[in-house]
């Protein structure tokens, strides 16, 4: 939990990882190159004080991984979603066995999600319904950019995808994450189309749909989908921490979520360890839409308890003091969600 | 803006000046930037015969994990822009650090062509792609301008953004930014022509048009943050990267400052 000016925030952190990047179990060049391209991303967004070596990023341990999220880090729950990518990492970059027994030691405060890929055809749902049988989890990550053998990647609407989603249906898998990575084939098309999710939202309308990065760097055409579909949701993590270095940049993918999917359907997330959390939530509880930017209303203090912490608990059925709950925004369940918070001064 | 270049591969500085302006056409069909002012153009070096010469040009981009397909279409687009130079004996152009180097060096190398580069993943052509963002960046334009304009004008009011007209624009680079956009697609360019309209040039109905414009937002707040993140990943990646990039004003923040730093000695091949 964080307090500050006598509000207090419950805090779910919707997207954290236990990886291992390390050169042992590095497959090949393009586990480095991933690697890699995530400290980038570390060192171009950070603040200076926040930056962490090379070293320490390429694997961190479920001790230090405690410690930055729930001592220093405000965060009362946090939700694994893991990227296997097997044909980078010897071991899988994300380390199951590590973090479902964290989870499994911790379950108050850690819940595990798993993966699958559907090219794995029938095999991969045996392995999904044994796997769900000795795990339990609510929800999975899917990364769509998954290299397989000769596949660099798949759609959400794929037949094969379809029977993993039945699946998940029938063991009740209700949280479907999706990062739609750089999906290579076919390389006609755009590689970061989020249109599968509109298909699939629409075709399995019990099950959630959590897009992760908001769909960047697609923001355009994730906000189009999801003001549709009553089941689809937005996860913030490397939405984040442009905060820090591009604030008027955040202000308007927070002022553009809030228009078109609305304050209940957005995730804080930390993509722990890309970043830690807690200059995320200390910046997010302090952040506010700029004065000159009047196309957006300025955030309330009952938006920022929603996207931190409530919106995810809700989903998650994770257990929230009742003095820290909040009634639901009343929106429609599709179109854009609160049109007469966002217009330009001069239309209102 | 000048190329990081190897002194001993210096023949001829007018050579090497023709072919940055040569890939001063080629754009980054997602960003719609010239490839030389995001920094993406690592090298230029030229050898051999004044008539039959050799250009050899090194591309880099802000990740590994940049899609290939528009990787692809830079590079090849780079190559098609220096061949036509009538001096130019040999191209080579190399994409670095890029997790498909090799494939796309290699197709490139052949002439291969998109299809014969990547093969089973390649269906037909990347042209509705490219016709696809540069739709995307015109919308952008179009937003730019109408919001300019509905932040001058406290009288002019969103649901009636739909009559403005490019002669109601004021003159400036914004304008002249949605008219090069507009001739792209092959719409009108006359004073007389609606500003917002679909790609198609078809002006939308009156109940539309506050959902038009807004889409067309979050279109430019995306392109904008998309632009402005790739170059700060480059500079992060490539320590000195910034000095071979041109500002863009749409969008920028104080922190997408740079120190211009001066221009290095490099090694090509670390």
């Amino acid at each position: 939990m964080y307090s500050k000016d006598g509000e207090n925030y419950f805090i779910v952190d919707a997207h954290i990882a236990l990886w291992d990047a390390r050169p042992e179990n590095q497959r090949n060049v393009h586990g480095k190159q991933f690697i890699d391209c995530f400290y980038d991303y570390h060192r171009n967004l950070s603040p200076e004080e926040e930056l962490w070596t090379y070293e320490e990023y390429l694997y961190q341990g479920g001790e230090r991984l405690m410690k930055d999220l729930f001592e220093d880090g405000y965060v009362d729950h946090a939700v694994f979603q893991p990227a296997y990518l097997g044909e980078f990492y010897k071991n899988g970059f994300g380390q199951t066995k590590e973090a479902y027994e964290l989870a499994a030691a911790h379950p108050d405060k850690l819940t595990y999600n798993h993966s699958f890929d559907p090219r794995d055809g029938e095999r991969g749902l045996d392995r999904l319904r044994a796997d769900h049988e000795k795990m339990k989890f609510p929800g999975v990550k899917l990364y769509t950019a998954e290299w397989h053998g000769e596949s660099r990647g798949y759609k959400l609407s794929d037949p094969w995808a379809y029977r993993y989603f039945e699946e998940c249906r029938r063991l009740g898998i209700k949280n479907i994450h999706v990062h739609k990575g750089p999906t290579i084939r076919p390389l006609d098309r755009d590689a970061f189309d989020v249109s599968d999710v509109d298909h699939v939202a629409s075709d399995f309308t019990d099950l959630n749909f959590v897009v992760e990065h908001v769909g960047l760097p697609r923001l355009e055409d994730f906000c189009w989908i999801a003001t549709q579909e009553p089941n689809v949701y937005g996860g913030l993590a490397v939405a984040m921490p442009f905060m820090h270095t591009r604030p008027r940049y955040f202000a308007q993918i927070i002022g553009e979520l809030i228009y078109w999917i609305g304050e209940d359907r957005i995730f804080f997330s930390s993509d722990y360890a890309l970043w830690t959390p807690r200059w995320l939530v200390e910046r997010f509880v302090d952040f506010q839409i700029p004065e000159d930017m009047t196309e957006y209303a300025p955030i309330t203090i009952d938006q920022r308890k929603k996207i931190l912490g409530l919106n995810a608990a809700k989903m998650y059925n994770i257990p929230v003091p009742a003095e820290l709950q909040l009634p639901d925004a009343g929106e429609t369940a599709t179109g854009p969600r609160q049109p007469e918070r966002a217009d330009l001064a001069g239309a209102s | 803006m000048t190329a990081v270049l190897t002194e001993r591969t210096v023949r001829d500085p007018g050579a090497v000046q023709d072919v940055r302006q040569a890939l001063a056409t080629v754009l980054d069909p997602e960003l719609d930037e010239p490839i030389t002012d995001l920094g993406f153009v690592r090298s230029i070096d030229v050898t051999g015969a004044p008539d039959r010469a050799v250009v050899t040009v090194h591309v880099r981009l802000p990740t590994s994990f940049c899609s290939p397909n528009f990787a692809y279409l830079m590079a090849s687009d780079s190559k098609d822009v220096i061949s036509a130079l009538p001096w130019v004996g040999k191209v080579v152009v190399e994409l670095d650090d890029h997790h498909d180097s090799a494939l796309i060096n290699a197709g490139l190398a052949a002439d291969a062509g998109y299809r014969g580069t990547f093969g089973h993943e390649a269906e037909d052509s990347l042209e509705e792609l490219r016709m696809m963002f540069r739709r995307k960046a015109h919308t952008a334009a179009m937003e730019r301008c109408l919001t300019e304009l509905l932040r001058a004008d406290p009288a002019l009011t969103e649901a009636n953004v739909g009559t403005v007209r490019l002669g109601d624009l004021p003159a400036g680079r914004t304008k002249d930014a949605l008219v090069r956009r507009r001739t792209a697609l092959g719409l009108p360019a006359e004073p007389a022509a609606v500003v917002l309209v679909d790609h198609d040039g078809r002006p939308y109905p009156a109940e539309h048009v506050p959902m038009a414009l807004r889409r067309a937002r979050s279109t430019r707040i995306s392109i904008d943050g998309n632009a402005h993140f790739c170059r700060g990943l480059l500079r992060t990646r490539y320590e000195g990267s910034g000095a071979d990039q041109a500002d863009r004003p749409e969008g920028a923040e104080p922190a997408d400052q740079h120190r211009l730093l001066p221009i290095t000695v490099k090694e090509i091949h670390p």
